[in-house]
């Protein structure tokens, strides 16, 4: 569905992503792990169109995305749920969700679309017409996700959707996760959270100062000595 | 008693057409953090725009307001594409300059074409005074003319801004550029509206002012430019209802200095509340404290 070829990418002069190579296929969950600065957030950028790739190709179902600006990315069917959330905080959930849908104009189905994000996170359905920025991190992460299904993505890129949340509350979204992918949404999922986001995925890539340096079936990874003494804590 | 309230009233409409300019510069700078200086020279060719056509072509005073909103919001658009797109990831000091350089290009480019000497500004509302309920106050009929039409513009703007598709891009786009992006939402467009609105609210502003006082020269959105940019600071920069109420405040505190003897105080009266903002409240009088949430 996906596929990242020889990818490089420089802001000013460093150099962010060397070579990176990554394949998704449609149905998969695929999850991008790796330490702080090692450029998870910056393949998903460069997916998005948000930065652009000094050399190599991104395929979408076979067409070069490269080129093409961010808002046509997402009308293509690529949602991205930015790391740290990123909510409109000064605006009401109602009104996010509404920016979600943004580059549809089908009235009716988005409104069927609204009330399935409303029974998949009933906290904000109560909460429609509060602003966004007074919901606690865990209802942000989640409006966020509702926000990004919103444009209905046939691939989602959710970056660090566990960052800063209480072991319960990453459960919550992890198990999320899986639903969303069980209703025929692809899932690329960038963690830091390597144990939970492996427990999760059919497939994983480790990154590591820009390069892919690790790629495998995830349960595998997770058995794996040399990937257990460097990302799971021993 | 009754010369307050006609000063009020003199207060208000100056201050309405403060809060027009000043919507401007707050709403480019929420969506780019630019402070456009070219804005008081928008509302210059608005004035001109508004002269032209009721002067040559007898235009009367609706339609030739509603045309120079025109024109002046695809200047607006013009400028954006072609000075401040190419400089928007330079840094702020080149995009002041920039934007200073717009300013004198469009005050000595119109010198040129139009001359330098101040025009009469056709009458086009009617001049007539009337009395209040009977009571002593004076009103002249420009001035509620004045605050019905600004003060619909802003309604309709406020229409726009909270309740349309547009409007809602806007504020998305101003309050996290990336995350509107994601959201499918085209930057440039949006950009374009928002100097498109801003700078019809100013082509407004310019007629009207014509139309008041009757005069108008290259050089006029000098000062107005400066007293909105000031209103909109007061306000808080960035927030729409910051602009309305700094103009208004503005308006009004200049009127009444004047109206009460300190006419040649009233410039430094407002820039020294500016003054005293700035040290107390820099966020201006409604804004808040960013605070962000990790």
């Amino acid at each position: 569905m996906l596929e990242l070829q020889n990818l490089h990418v420089y802001y000013g002069a460093i150099h962010a992503l060397r070579n990176v190579c990554l394949k998704i296929n449609e149905g998969e969950i695929v999850t991008l792990i790796g330490a702080n600065g090692a450029g998870k957030t910056t393949v998903l950028r460069t997916i998005s169109g948000i930065e652009k790739a000094k050399s190599g190709k991104i395929l979408y179902n076979g067409q070069e995305l490269n080129s093409r600006s961010a808002s046509d990315i997402v009308k293509l069917g690529i949602s991205h749920v930015p790391e740290g959330r990123r909510v409109f905080s000064a605006m009401s959930i109602s009104e996010n969700l509404e920016m979600g849908a943004f580059t549809r104009s089908d009235k009716s189905q988005i409104k069927k679309d609204l009330d399935n994000i409303f029974s998949l996170f009933p906290v904000l359905l109560e909460r429609k017409n509060q602003l966004a920025g007074t919901l606690s991190g865990g209802e942000q992460q989640m409006l966020a996700i509702g926000r990004a299904l919103l444009s209905r993505p046939k691939l989602l890129l959710l970056d660090e959707p566990s960052m800063g949340l209480a072991p319960l509350i990453v459960k919550d979204i992890f198990s999320i996760i899986r639903d969303i992918n069980k209703e025929g949404t692809t899932i690329l999922l960038v963690e830091q959270n390597a144990n939970m986001a492996l427990q999760c995925a059919n497939r994983a890539y480790i990154i590591k100062n820009g390069r892919i340096d690790i790629e495998g079936n995830a349960q595998a990874l997770l058995n794996d000595e040399q990937v257990k003494n460097a990302y799971l804590g021993g | 008693m009754d010369q307050f309230i006609q000063q009020m009233v003199n207060g208000i409409s100056l201050g309405s057409i403060y809060a027009l300019i000043a919507l401007g510069y707050t709403m480019v700078y929420g969506i780019i953090n630019l402070i456009n200086f070219a804005h008081g020279d928008i509302y210059m060719v608005g004035a001109y725009v508004g002269f032209a056509l009721t002067t040559f072509l007898h235009f009367s005073f609706f339609p030739a307001l509603f045309i120079s909103m025109l024109v002046c919001s695809i200047l607006g658009i013009i400028i954006e594409k072609v000075a401040y797109k190419p400089i928007r990831n330079s840094t702020r000091i080149a995009a002041l300059i920039t934007a200073i350089s717009v300013s004198l290009f469009l005050e000595y480019g119109m010198m040129y074409f139009v001359k330098a000497e101040t025009r009469t500004f056709p009458a086009l509302l009617p001049n007539k005074q009337i009395n209040l309920f009977h009571t002593n106050i004076v009103l002249d009929i420009r001035n509620l003319y004045i605050i019905f039409v600004t003060i619909s513009l802003m309604a309709i703007l406020q229409y726009i801004i909270y309740k349309t598709k547009v409007g809602k891009s806007m504020r998305a786009v101003s309050l996290d550029r990336d995350a509107a992006q994601l959201m499918g939402i085209d930057i440039n467009k949006t950009i374009s509206y928002t100097f498109a609105m801003g700078s019809a609210l100013a082509g407004a502003a310019g007629v009207l002012v014509g139309t008041y006082y009757n005069s108008i020269n290259p050089l006029m959105g000098v000062a107005p430019g400066l007293k909105a940019f000031v209103a909109a600071v007061i306000g808080g920069i960035g927030i729409i209802p910051g602009a309305v109420f700094g103009g208004f405040f503005l308006g009004i505190t200049e009127t009444l200095v004047s109206a009460f003897g300190g006419s040649l105080y009233k410039d430094a009266v407002s820039f020294t509340i500016l003054i005293f903002v700035l040290l107390v409240k820099p966020n201006g009088l409604l804004g808040k404290n960013i605070k962000e949430k990790v």
